[in-house]
């Protein structure tokens, strides 16, 4: 038996699987929440890394100590005689171990609350949050309704008159008020390269803005569990320039078809469907 | 044929099979070997809290096996893209049974049993307070234990998650028997539990021997304590919420359903009043064991016993105040989620607190690396993972990111099984001599350890970054091309290794019952608390004299003064009262099932049958005025002499 051995190999799988996420943590295409591609997200984004970077800071520390102990004072066949002091407590080395943990709770909390305030409404300007607004982009927001269905994404264009359902355009550059709410359970809505989720509720109308840098189709999918065709209830986000984005407007008012009552029923009927696009926001 | 599920495949014929040849064997071998006299009399009918605490571990390393069964099938399915092990609905079916059995037929009975086996032997009493009450308290789990498996074969499971969220557990949206068998079944063996939390508090309280003074106990002793406080308070929030639920279901009310005017956030807050508490409810008593074995096998007394009952305390304070961390994506505000935000990373305070005194324990110590201690030593920087990342959760804003994703999946993983489980294997090795006179083996021991650390590990390292990369919780599958593939199957090899680990442990425990060293001294461990003084296992009456405390570390004091725990030899020993066994509470029991049938398929006839049968053995047993006896003083001295304390 060679219990540093042991010790050894199972440090050697820490620092294998740490090297291994690092490697990944670059990857545009896998990681979508280590790689923001908007405001929203990259806030999240300096969060996550801030606490991560504290964390470490505890977990490398606590390490030290821990393996410390283990190796220095394990029973050997040559301290068979030693007995261990009776200590009833420390109050000063007590005092720091308490004192350490609330000043890393205090540096997370401030940031913390500090961005929980800031992520409620879009900046006024789009300088504050250093996007990259893209040419000709407003910084009022535009307003797209979310409804999730069994098991679907439907996505109502009021200013716009349409309807599309389990894809969304965006322009890129511009915020996007998405006003969430659901027709069956709950589901939640999380566009991870955009920024975090919020839930889809019954009755409730959740706000949830996000914003793209630039052109590209992002991944989206519900992450509240919601029955039997939840794991398939995807939908892309297409950002676009502000010009592409009107142009695609006018292409879908132009060649698709009116929303139907028909079709509005089709999609309240539990299932999934592929995606689609209407003419009209409400069911004529 | 819907009924008894003979459409569904396979998977559910060969559990068909399977559970009628278990039942002839069980009734073959105990009808062959004439055990039926036996089983009732020495266990069924039982008040001992000892006999009642080994039950309640039976029951939880069987449900651990169900458990860990259904999870080994989640991750077969999740192992490769596009898979087709399982469909839909029975991946939601076992993701929910996998969840709602591991919390609260697994980890609750676990600990509830060392609460059992324990807790009297550290306080130097003879039982709980309510014996009779104790046995109603293990039969109402069981018989919940039991309709709630029952769910796999006849009817359906539950689909609904184990946090089984309104509104799609409405009728509306998810018909059927199985959500019922989950309301039905939490509802017994909460009423159960609640009245487990009432029993301890009052036991610790008002039943420690002379000189046990609150700030003597053993740490153990002291994590029961603060957690049945948190039992009584969080429980019967969870009793409302599955009440109302379960009316809405089987009555046609509308207290969740939004058509009628109902609130469906009222059940997810009522549920994480409960729920969040529950976590705490499970982890506390697994920090009491890992005290008592880093002391005993550091040789040491616990560094900072004051400051680790105040962050205990601090913890159930503060367990109350963060429930909203569970849905921070509802829109609540940013006032709100900042106050739910900070109040769950201040529960990294005392419970950092805690690390540094075991980890100062330790300190100057000379540690044994018995497997109770490995279990122990690897709780530590397997907790510390699972509890930084979960202040990690507790930023709102990055929450948005990580909710209900992979991410959170590790999370409560890490401390569910770094913590709670680590804990529950910790005891088991440590106890299992008090329990049975006999130890564990320790290689065998070892093997179960590394195979499952390891395995574990490799299970659940990985799924961190499956949130990064997007990966959703309860999804049955998934296409390829986002890179989940090659993880999620890295992910299943871990968890067979775990599985492994397991079956080690079983064959531990047969091998070590037919040859493993027998414990004639009662303290194979040179420990340090009062469970340690009595012979293994204890007798029924667990001390022949209730003995005097002088200290903390009661039975380390006695062993260094040289005192005996039957006091000085001149002084003659009194009968004993003791409690007398009853049938009554199997028998409560078998009517609470009945009348939870009765809910599950709203068959009113069978529900009123059942109530009625729970009304009638509690009226009797008011009636019941024979139910105690005294041990004679000739048998206690001739249980004593047998076991050389004379």
């Amino acid at each position: 038996m060679k219990p540093s051995g042991r010790r050894l190999r199972s440090l050697l799988l820490v620092v294998g699987l740490s090297m291994f996420a690092l490697t990944g943590c670059n990857s545009a295409k896998y990681m979508p929440v280590l790689s923001p591609q908007g405001p929203v997200a990259r806030s999240e984004y300096y969060l996550i890394i801030w606490s991560f970077a504290l964390m470490l800071v505890v977990v490398l520390g606590v390490f030290v100590i821990y393996f410390y102990m283990l190796v220095k004072y394990r029973a050997r066949p040559e301290n068979k005689d030693y007995v261990p002091p009776e200590i009833e407590g420390n109050s000063r080395w007590e005092t720091i171990w308490t004192l350490i943990p609330v000043i890393i709770v205090i540096a997370l909390a401030i940031p913390t609350v500090a961005v929980t305030y800031k992520l409620v409404k879009p900046p006024k300007a789009d300088a504050a949050t250093g996007s990259t607004a893209t040419a000709g982009a407003s910084s009022n927001p535009i307003v797209i309704d979310v409804i999730s269905e069994r098991w679907k994404w439907v996505f109502k264009y009021p200013a716009q008159g349409i309807e599309t359902v389990n894809y969304v355009n965006i322009p890129a550059g511009q915020p996007v008020d998405f006003e969430l709410t659901s027709d069956g359970p709950m589901n939640t809505f999380w566009v991870p390269a955009l920024g975090g989720m919020e839930f889809n509720m019954p009755g409730h109308d959740l706000k949830l803005w996000l914003e793209a840098d630039h052109a590209g189709t992002y991944q989206g999918r519900s992450a509240q569990y919601s029955g039997r065709g939840f794991a398939a209830m995807t939908f892309d986000v297409n950002a676009q320039s502000p010009a592409a984005f009107t142009k695609w407007v006018q292409t879908i008012k132009q060649t698709k078809p009116p929303l139907t009552k028909q079709a509005d029923k089709q999609l309240s009927t539990p299932g999934n469907v592929g995606k689609m696009a209407f003419s009209t926001a409400e069911p004529q | 044929m819907h009924f008894f599920m003979l459409d569904e495949g396979p998977l559910i014929w060969t559990s068909d099979v399977l559970i009628i040849l278990a039942t002839i064997g069980i009734i073959a071998v105990l009808s062959y070997f004439k055990l039926w006299k036996w089983l009732w009399d020495n266990w069924l009918t039982t008040v001992d809290h000892k006999k009642i605490g080994i039950m309640y571990l039976i029951a939880a390393i069987l449900m651990l096996f169900r458990g860990g069964t259904d999870g080994l099938l989640l991750r077969a399915q999740l192992s490769w893209p596009n898979m087709h092990f399982l469909n839909a609905d029975h991946y939601d079916q076992i993701f929910t049974t996998h969840g709602t059995i591991m919390i609260l037929f697994m980890a609750m009975p676990a600990i509830i049993g060392f609460f059992n086996v324990a807790v009297p032997l550290q306080i130097g009493c003879r039982d709980v307070a309510f014996p009779y009450l104790n046995a109603i308290s293990f039969w109402l789990f069981f018989a919940a234990a039991m309709l709630f498996n029952l769910s796999f074969v006849v009817g359906g499971s539950p689909d609904g998650g184990w946090t089984s969220y309104t509104p799609y557990v409405e009728n509306a949206f998810d018909p059927g028997p199985g959500e019922n068998y989950f309301l039905v079944a939490l509802q017994i063996t909460g009423i159960g539990t609640i009245a487990t939390g009432v029993n301890f508090l009052v036991t610790i309280l008002r039943m420690r021997a002379p000189g046990m003074t609150l700030m003597r106990m053993p740490m153990f002793t002291w994590s029961v304590f603060i957690t049945s406080i948190i039992i009584v308070f969080a429980f019967p929030v969870l009793t409302v919420a599955l009440a109302l639920l379960l009316i809405d279901r089987d009555f046609g009310s509308h207290f969740f359903t939004v058509s009628a005017g109902g609130m469906p956030m009222q059940y997810v807050n009522l549920f994480w009043i409960w729920g969040h508490p529950e976590v705490y409810i499970v982890i506390l008593p697994a920090f009491g064991i890992f005290s008592e074995v880093f002391s005993t096998f550091s040789r040491k007394r616990l560094f900072g016993y004051s400051a680790m009952v105040v962050s205990m305390v601090a913890i159930a304070i503060l367990s109350f105040v963060v429930w909203v961390h569970h849905f921070f994506t509802m829109g609540a505000g940013p006032g709100v989620n900042s106050f739910f935000g900070v109040s769950t990373m201040a529960i990294a305070i005392p419970t950092g607190v805690k690390v540094f005194n075991w980890l100062f324990t330790m300190h100057k110590g000379r540690l044994e690396y018995t497997t109770a201690m490995l279990w122990a030593v690897g709780f530590i920087p397997n907790f510390l993972i699972g509890g930084l990342t979960g202040v990690m959760l507790a930023v709102p804003p990055a929450d948005y990111q990580y909710h209900n994703s992979y991410f959170l999946v590790s999370h409560f993983h890490y401390v569910l099984i770094g913590g709670t489980v680590f804990g529950v294997f910790a005891a088991l090795y440590y106890w299992w001599p008090k329990m049975f006179g006999v130890l564990l083996n320790e290689r065998l021991g070892k093997w179960h350890f590394w195979l499952f650390m390891i395995g574990f590990n490799i299970c659940f390292f990985p799924m961190y970054f499956l949130g990064f990369m997007g990966m959703t919780r309860r999804v049955y599958t998934y296409p390829a091309g986002y890179g989940w593939g090659v993880i999620n199957l890295i992910e299943t090899f871990g968890a067979l290794l775990m599985g492994i680990g397991f079956l080690v442990f079983a064959f531990n425990i047969l091998w070590s019952a037919r040859y493993g060293e027998r414990d004639t001294t009662g303290d194979p461990w040179d420990a340090r608390t009062l469970e340690w003084a009595t012979t293994s296992p204890a007798p029924t009456y667990n001390f022949a004299r209730i003995p005097e405390i002088k200290g903390r570390d009661a039975w380390w004091l006695m062993k260094k003064n040289g005192e005996s725990i039957n006091g000085p030899k001149d002084i003659p020993f009194e009968p004993i009262h003791m409690p007398n066994d009853s049938g009554r509470p199997i028998i409560m029991s078998l009517f609470f099932f009945i009348a939870g049938a009765g809910f599950v398929f709203e068959w009113w006839i069978l529900a009123i049958i059942g109530l009625a049968g729970v009304l009638v053995t509690m009226a009797l047993r008011s009636f019941e005025y024979d139910d105690h006896h005294y041990i004679p003083v000739e048998e206690i001295e001739k249980t004593e002499a047998a076991a050389g304390r004379l």
